[in-house]
């Protein structure tokens, strides 16, 4: 009842508002509370940290690719970060690694991809005219804005960012006198943390609202996008896993700021004794992982959901396996939460409990696998359309599959011994969450670019990109597996003094000049973007031949996405070249009874029983007028 | 033939929720997951040994009483709203919130009574954990006195009747479920300390 007065409420509000806005630049472009500019917003600040994240990654690079370089050209932005034989600051590259994973895991790869495309796309959709909550909605992004904005200043400070490695493992970040990156960086990262996880879980409390409660007419959980189911169990992984990084961060500042013993136990500084005692280490790392492992599917499911969608339009063929989709998504979802004991197979647990983990872990390689095999049997004998989006979205399964096999390494307990630390572990997650979610973002920017801005982003500059970024992130992270099989541990400064690791100077120079090729060709997207946005050439209603809702608004929609009432679902999002019919896709908003030429036996079956139903209602109706 | 089948097709509206409870669940859930998370830390924790062993304060069993006398109070004057019983219905919500102020100030006194026993924030996890708790939940309670109260004051402006419950629902589940979550870590206190 309550929500049908709000819907007409909504509606009512809307025909107000149709094609006049009063909007003042304030409310339109800052404190908006439409869900599309609230996602434009999550974008532009997501590439902002994407260049900035990227950009400390090749700093890095640069010390272990070429460790006798001078750097002193850097000094004007480093200051006193590059010392008098101009080399890097030690302490300073632990606070890159740092900030380069914090950076990329939750500012770019959480809040630029999820918070761009659930924002934009669940509403557009699922046919509805806003978010559950604008405000909210609002709210959750200015949240994340105030959390960059204190990372930010932490790049500046005189000790430097938080440096104890992206998953601020005690004692290391909890002890001021253990690195100059604990002291102030840390407290900086911890409340930049809290606002984010503030404004991560008022955004999921929206995307799984609105996804369940206003959705429109006829669009039933069987004929949802499989964007947003992907974007749903997002939401919910984040849900149910940010909290507990909270309780872990809230701890952490507690052990820092109040002198408590959560973490800390026996520690000696200088032949001193700390006054804790009885904390545990390994607790935080449990606490930590509860979260870490669930957020690489946080990173990962978006991007899955945007590559089914753009392969599907592009291969002009239904998705393979709808349901199978969504089951895997489930899943891994499920799985998501009781894996996370494999990133602590060397922390001293019980090695039972590891055979246990690695069990599970393994387990999740079947709904992954089944996630790719859809992907290959989508393309396979598609009319292939090899739009930037399209190729991003088949550079993301390639991904997939050459860091989700390395997982299966990985996820040995056994082999992990040797592995775990090593370049073999950066290769394999850069590879399959890192890389590949990327690309899925890369993919869902050119895909929907044109309901973005209204014009085309340049598909020749994007086919550039592609090209570039793809064989240059294969050139940055194939090696690293040599790497690291050969006993390279990473977040190390320098490990060339051995005569085994000595010969690998070579490879990881090769490394740092792909990876600065590949950085730098990520200046032509960002330069297409901002182009295109002003001067690209002006989209059409339905660019890519589209099946679902958000291609039925206008070019540029407004705020309330349907200047009339909003459409009505009548099948599934994916009849692309459906036998008989005339066109080679089938817009969700077409009946089937409009289409008798392409109805399936079942569909026209359906159709001949709601006549029937639709005409002994009429019957009824007639019969009970006759009574009165 | 074909533009007269056009509408044939019967679709429904899909289930839903007032969006606005469904949202105040779903935060529900992420404040059962922070407590989940440190009682699951707590248990970890004490099996590592060196743990140390002290009495809870008896003052838990007064304001485990009092946050649900609280509760009946205002499952009382949520029913009364629904007979349009204003009279009742403040002074439920009243009683509930001087309950739950109550609940505040002995909670405040089991901390005393924590240091009378030693049992200090800074020292042994086990007394730590303790005070993470109470707090934390007491600071959730506090959410919770505030929501009651401008509840509250909408009573007076008659905004809450049998016509218009929902923000009066959303305050009485909202506050179920802060009285069963102190139920439930005073329970598990008990069995677990």
């Amino acid at each position: 009842m309550a929500t049908a007065t709000v819907a007409n409420h909504d509606a009512a509000a809307h025909d107000h508002h149709d094609h006049e806005h009063h909007d003042n630049f304030v409310t339109k472009y800052i404190f908006s509370i439409d869900h599309k500019m609230i996602a434009k917003q999550y974008l532009v600040t997501g590439i902002f940290w994407a260049v900035i994240g990227g950009f400390l990654s090749i700093l890095f690079r640069l010390q272990l690719g070429f460790p006798d370089m001078d750097l002193e050209f850097l000094r004007p932005l480093l200051g006193g970060w590059i010392d008098e034989s101009g080399k890097l600051d030690p302490t300073f590259y632990l606070a890159l690694v740092t900030m380069h994973g914090t950076i990329m895991v939750f500012f770019v790869l959480t809040a630029g991809l999820s918070g761009t495309f659930s924002n934009f796309l669940i509403p557009l959709q699922i046919g509805a005219r806003d978010m559950a909550s604008g405000f909210m909605n609002m709210l959750s992004y200015w949240l994340f804005f105030i959390s960059g904005v204190i990372m930010f200043i932490s790049l500046f400070i005189k000790t430097g960012p938080a440096a104890g490695g992206w998953v601020v493992y005690p004692p290391l970040s909890a002890l001021e006198q253990a690195i100059p990156g604990s002291g102030l960086g840390m407290t900086l990262w911890l409340i930049a943390m809290t606002f984010f996880i503030a404004s991560s879980l008022m955004g999921g409390i929206n995307y799984i609202t609105t996804v369940i409660n206003l959705r429109t007419k006829g669009m039933s959980f069987s004929r949802l996008p499989l964007t947003i189911w992907a974007f749903f169990l997002t939401a919910v992984i984040g849900l149910l896993s940010f909290p507990v990084l909270f309780a872990a961060a809230l701890l952490l500042v507690f052990d820092r700021s109040f002198g408590t013993s959560f973490y800390l136990a026996d520690i000696y500084i200088g032949g001193e004794a700390l006054p804790n005692t009885g904390g545990s280490p390994v607790l935080y790392q449990h606490l930590f992982w509860f979260l870490g492992h669930p957020e690489v599917y946080i990173v990962l499911l978006p991007a899955l959901g945007i590559t089914s969608e753009v392969i599907a339009t592009n291969s002009r063929k239904p998705i393979f396996g709808y349901k199978a989709m969504i089951i895997s998504m489930l899943g891994i979802t499920i799985l998501s939460f009781i894996v996370w004991a494999h990133h602590m197979f060397v922390s001293g647990m019980n090695p039972f409990l590891g055979s246990i983990f690695m069990f599970l872990t393994l387990i999740i390689a079947i709904p992954s696998a089944v996630k790719v095999f859809n992907y290959l049997t989508t393309l396979w004998r598609g009319n292939l359309v090899f739009t930037p989006a399209m190729l991003f979205s088949i550079g993301l399964v390639s991904f997939f599959i050459s860091g989700g096999l390395t997982g299966i390494f990985l996820g040995n307990s056994a082999i992990d011994i040797q592995l775990h630390d090593t370049y073999f572990v950066v290769a394999h997650f850069h590879l399959v969450m890192g890389s590949a979610s990327f690309f899925g973002m890369l993919a869902g920017i050119y895909h929907w670019f044109p309901k973005m801005f209204g014009r085309m982003m340049d598909a020749r500059l994007g086919y550039v990109h592609f090209w570039i970024s793809f064989v240059g992130v294969y050139m940055v992270f194939f090696p690293m597996h040599y790497i690291g099989i050969a006993g390279f541990p990473r977040r190390y400064y320098s490990w060339t003094n051995f005569a085994f690791t000595d010969m690998y100077t070579d490879l990881n120079m090769f490394v740092s000049a792909a990876a600065i090729i590949t950085f730098a060709a990520q200046f032509i997207f960002v330069f297409n973007f901002f182009y295109s946005m002003f001067k690209g050439r002006k989209a059409s209603a339905n660019p890519w031949r589209s099946t679902t809702l958000e291609w039925t608004t206008p070019i540029n929609p407004g705020h309330g996405n349907w200047p009339g009432e909003i459409p009505t679902v009548y099948r599934w999002p994916y009849d692309y070249s459906k036998p008989g019919a005339e066109e080679d896709f089938i817009p969700q908003t077409v009946p089937l009874s409009a289409t008798p030429e392409s109805n399936l036996p079942h569909e026209q079956e359906q159709v001949k029983l709601e006549l029937e139903i639709m005409k002994e209602e009429a019957d009824l109706l007639e019969a009970n007028e006759s009574k009165a | 033939m074909e533009k007269e089948l056009k509408y044939v097709d019967i679709v429904e509206q899909p289930i839903s929720m007032h969006p606005k409870k469904f949202a105040m669940w779903l935060f529900m859930v992420t404040v059962v997951m922070i407590f989940a998370a440190l009682t699951s830390a707590y248990i970890v924790r004490q099996a590592e040994g060196n743990w140390l062993d002290y009495e809870l304060p008896e003052i838990f069993w007064f304001t485990s009483g009092v946050v649900v006398l609280s509760s009946i109070a205002l499952h009382w004057a949520y029913l009364s709203a629904k007979k349009d019983n204003f009279a009742q219905l403040r002074t439920g919500m009243v009683l509930a919130v001087i309950l739950g102020l109550v609940f505040l100030v002995g909670q405040w006194y089991s901390w005393v009574a924590l240091v009378d026993r030693e049992v200090f924030f800074v020292g042994n996890p086990a007394g730590s954990f303790l005070y993470v708790f109470t707090g934390l939940h007491a600071l959730h309670l506090i959410s919770g006195v505030i929501f009651l109260i401008i509840v509250l004051i909408s009573t007076f402006r008659y905004k809450v009747h049998s016509k218009a419950l929902d923000t009066m629902e959303m305050a009485t589940t909202y506050w179920h479920f802060l009285g069963g979550l102190w139920i439930y870590l005073f329970m598990f206190l008990l069995l677990n300390h």
